[in-house]
């Protein structure tokens, strides 16, 4: 009994919040402001407990197994959850609903929790299921638009289509071996043909949620019509909790079959690449712009996950520690120009750096972190994932990433020519940011600035594991 | 001497760059630091020659090494040895000369000076770095401020040039990251060390692989032909300090990475790839000449003509005799200087003038004599003209080459040589029109150099003399090193030299 208290821990913190939260709700007392406050604290606190009182074990028969790695994973997203909390205040104080958008987004991080701490199918299945679900209806949050409910319906589509599957491939598996528990599974696996095609399966459930190419298409609609909170949520915080249990799952359960992997997530990485820079491109609206860079950054992802080592979980937790900080400043000005000025198009932000230059420069920091430009965190992160990925050997696997570094870098500059350089005649005018949306802005800059340059955060993470 | 002080003065000077207000302030901050980096140089040059003199013969003086990312072997190591002393001066006499003439700067003078410092120190890290992951953290560092500088204080196509810049930049050093991880693997104890990589022998396929990535990576910055038309745009469409920190110090990145890193470590693939080097330099050397003839734009002149005189630090390098290699760094410190004096005194006419075109200019002498005069030195510096410091490198590397007997060797420097003739050409005609003559119509009331462009002239002057008449000192500080280099390419090679 002592144990469910301390292993479960993280989730017990966040059933607790999400009770709070809906008391506060009932009591109706307390201005949205005020509320906002009570959450930023709850979720930082929550943040901060994470560090203290951690044990390993496993409960429910190894249903459930808590690790330093997985605590760290764990803190990560709460990080995460807290930044959006900061950023997207001025969103947040105008919603009428803003404790139910806090439930869903909570429920949605005990998923999480859950996804990543689960050491059997099934746990694995409805944590991701929980972890699905809320989001979903965030995406709906923007209730008088249109959009956003088109967001929502084709997030529930893509997801039960992707539960189906990835049922499909459990229920393959469990044929194959006769069980589903993570720690026996390896030792049944040997590669026949059963077994793959439930490993493909099973690839293109976790490809629907990390938006892998060709499972990607419903990604930037869904990105373009979801309040930018959500989004946010989305591309950072959901899509590294199942980048974190994908990595597991392969390394742990499917180590015996890691041959044929190997080929699927190269190929699967080359072609996210290729695709999410190439579309990236095009586009003009900043929503769909930031989803399909990060299209691209979860193909890079997956050049560190092909590793195979413990140098791979290694670069890819921590590249996805900075992605957070970096993705969250891009959505972070983004939401908060949207949510002023209604301009989500590249071209309106020509000549912003007249009149806002502090958020231009948090843009520019974002964006230089994405496109993996030194000093910024983002090239250490893109750096360790390549090196990672080089270790096995195929060149062209590392040449073809490294051109698409330059591809992605000429779009990311594209945002910052419109900011910097272009001449406009009528500039947005100047975005009032509230304390707490600057402070979140502060510390997503400081940690890309910082992160990198910091080396014993690499050395933390590789103790971890 | 601590060589981290190189790296931390930039640093502090950004940083309170950023913390102060006014615009005089940041420019006064901008010149104390920029005057305490010249003074670091040249206190780490006297420091170097009294080790040297002293007998200390280690390879690499002043090293420091700290664990960085100790997971991946990664150590930030600086240490120096004559190149890169050589290198670290012309960084700081272009950046106090950047510095001086860029006075004027009123649009975003905070932003403008900081990405200005920023870049230089991304050179004093890169020429001082050891370990290749620092060396590449250093080279990329510089290519953001450059792409900076060009889209927003530039003139003409500037966003397209900036574009075109960045892109082909971040190209090369993709090249020279997919070289980097290769050498990283290919020593069974995964290193990106420098002097321990240059001990063990990389396997030939390896080297026949990362050699041609890592000098073409390199060889992006530095104009090798045919990845050298980001130089003309580049540098036309860069402010008068942009264009000089473009021309004197980027392009030597590319020129140094060359050198120390992929013809140092992996001699096999240098001697292997010799031929195409020797080949695509005198290419570029002719191109850029003949390119240069055509052009009505001064800046344009210079920025083709520096294709055309980086083309000789590459045949340098491709010629692989100790000479020709002494003769490549002098060429690129003398080129640093040369090239940049020029932008400055282009800056200056063209803030005078309004116009960079050859034909709508003339008499200039005679308003601006001081500014005329330098154009005319430097004019001549560019052609060869002995008792300056055009003359030392160019004869330097043609002796070098001239060392091999074999016909092709000899042909492609007597090629190399017949662009001089076409440098004579095109610089006197377009120094004389542009200064000599009637005075054209509208240029009555110019007025000449002020006190900041005197004396960022007089500064590059002074390298540039200093070098053209005592050779010697340039010539002692970089051959030892140099020498290291050639040691593990002579064993092979045909007993020259």
């Amino acid at each position: 009994m002592n144990d469910f208290f301390t292993l479960m821990k993280p989730e017990l913190m966040i059933t607790g919040i999400i009770f709070l939260l809906l008391f506060i709700k009932i009591g109706k007392g307390l201005s949205n402001e005020n509320m906002l406050m009570i959450i930023q604290v709850l979720l930082l606190l929550n943040f901060i407990a994470g560090f203290f009182f951690n044990a390993e074990g496993i409960l429910f028969n190894g249903m459930y197994h808590a690790s330093k790695m997985v605590t760290l994973q764990k803190n990560i997203l709460s990080l995460g959850v807290y930044i959006i909390s900061l950023l997207f205040s001025g969103w947040f104080k105008r919603s009428e609903h803003m404790p139910e958008f806090f439930v869903l987004m909570l429920s949605a991080l005990m998923g999480m929790f859950f996804l990543v701490s689960s050491g059997n199918l099934l746990m694995f299945f409805l944590a991701l299921e929980l972890a699905t679900i809320p989001v979903a209806a965030m995406a709906n949050f923007d209730l008088e638009k249109r959009r956003s409910s088109e967001a929502a319906m084709k997030m529930i589509l893509t997801g039960a289509f992707s539960s189906g599957i990835l049922l499909f491939g459990i229920s393959f598996i469990y044929g194959a071996t006769g069980t589903i528990s993570f720690t026996e599974l390896p030792q049944h696996l040997d590669g026949s043909p059963l077994q793959v095609l439930a490993l493909v399966f099973l690839f293109s459930a976790f490809a629907f949620k990390l938006s892998i190419v060709p499972f990607h298409l419903w990604t930037a609609d869904v990105y373009e019509g979801s309040p930018m909170a959500a989004t946010a949520f989305l591309s950072v915080i959901s899509k590294g909790a199942v980048a974190f249990i994908f990595m597991a799952t392969l390394y742990k359960v499917f180590q015996p079959m890691h041959e044929i992997w190997y080929s699927l997530v190269m190929i699967l990485s080359i072609a996210t690449m290729v695709v999410g820079n190439l579309f990236a491109l095009r586009q003009q609206n900043i929503k769909r712009f930031l989803a399909f860079s990060s299209i691209a950054q979860v193909g890079f992802i997956l050049v560190g996950i092909s590793s195979n080592s413990i140098h791979g979980t290694t670069s890819v937790v921590y590249f996805i520690f900075i992605y957070l900080f970096s993705n969250l400043a891009a959505f972070g000005v983004a939401g908060a120009i949207a949510s002023q000025t209604g301009k989500e198009k590249i071209d309106d932000y020509k000549g912003l750096y007249q009149t806002n230059p502090f958020l231009c420069w948090v843009l520019a920091l974002a964006l230089f972190s994405l496109a993996g430009i030194p000093p910024t965190a983002g090239f250490f992160g893109k750096l360790f994932l390549l090196t990672a990925g080089a270790s096995k050997g195929s060149y062209l696997f590392i040449i073809i990433a490294a051109l698409n570094m330059i591809i992605s870098l000429f779009y990311y500059l594209r945002v910052v020519r419109a900011m910097f350089m272009e001449k406009n005649e009528q500039p947005i005018e100047k975005i009032r940011i509230d304390f707490s949306a600057r402070l979140g802005l502060i510390i997503c800059a400081t940690g890309i600035v910082l992160v990198g340059l910091m080396s014993w955060i690499y050395d933390y993470i590789q103790n971890m594991v | 001497m601590n060589l981290s002080l190189l790296i931390l003065l930039p640093l502090l000077t950004a940083i309170i760059i950023l913390l102060v207000r006014k615009s005089t302030q940041v420019k006064w901050v901008a010149l104390t630091g920029a005057s305490l980096q010249l003074i670091l140089a040249l206190a780490l040059y006297y420091f170097l020659r009294n080790e040297r003199m002293e007998g200390n013969t280690a390879q690499m003086l002043f090293e420091l090494q700290y664990n960085w990312f100790p997971a991946w072997h990664i150590s930030f190591h600086l240490g120096v040895d004559g190149i890169s002393v050589a290198m670290i001066l012309l960084t700081a006499f272009v950046v106090i000369a950047g510095v001086l003439v860029s006075w004027n700067v009123t649009k975003m003078t905070k932003e403008f000076f900081f990405l200005l410092i920023l870049l230089s120190l991304g050179a004093y890290g890169f020429f001082m770095s050891l370990d290749l992951f620092i060396l590449f953290f250093f080279l990329e560092i510089a290519v953001i401020p450059k792409y900076l500088l060009i889209g927003i204080w530039g003139s003409g196509k500037k966003e397209y040039a900036a574009n075109k810049l960045a892109l082909m930049l971040m190209g090369g050093s993709a090249l020279v990251l997919v070289g980097l991880l290769g050498l990283y693997f290919s020593v069974s104890q995964h290193s990106f060390d420098l002097l321990q990589l240059s001990q063990f022998h990389i396997p030939i396929q390896t080297q026949m692989i990362c050699f041609p990535l890592l000098f073409v990576g390199f060889g992006v910055f530095t104009a090798l032909f045919p990845f050298h038309t980001w130089v003309p745009d580049g540098h036309s469409s860069a402010p008068t300090a942009g264009s000089m920190f473009l021309a004197g110090i980027s392009m030597k990145l590319g020129g140094y990475g060359c050198l120390r890193v992929a013809t140092y470590i992996m001699p096999e693939g240098a001697k292997e790839y010799a031929t195409i080097i020797i080949i695509l330099s005198v290419i570029a050397i002719l191109y850029g000449a003949f390119a240069t003839m055509m052009q009505k734009d001064l800046k344009y002149i210079n920025a083709y003509s520096s294709v055309s005189h980086c083309g000789f630090v590459l045949l340098g390098i491709g010629m692989l005799t100790k000479t020709s290699m002494t003769g490549a760094v002098m060429q690129m410190v003398s080129h640093g200087l040369m090239t940049a004096l020029f932008f400055a005194v282009i800056g200056m006419i063209y803030g005078r003038t309004h116009t960079r075109q050859v034909n709508e200019m003339g008499g200039l002498l005679k308003r601006m004599p001081f500014i005329s005069t330098v154009l005319f030195i430097v004019g001549l510096c560019s052609l060869g003209l002995p008792g300056l410091s055009g003359f030392v490198a160019e004869m330097t590397i043609f002796m070098g080459s001239w060392e091999h007997p074999d016909t092709f060797r000899r042909v492609a420097t007597i090629l190399a040589c017949l662009s001089i003739v076409v440098t004579a050409v095109y610089i006197l005609r377009a120094v004389t029109k542009t200064a000599m003559g009637p005075l054209k119509e509208g240029f009555e009331y110019l007025t000449d150099a002020t006190w900041n462009e005197k004396l960022a002239a007089i500064i590059l002057l002074a390298g540039i003399i200093a070098i053209g008449i005592a050779p010697a000192w340039l010539n002692d500080l970089v051959r030892p090193g140099a020498e290291i280099i050639m040691q593990k390419i002579v064993p092979a090679t045909t007993g020259v030299n």
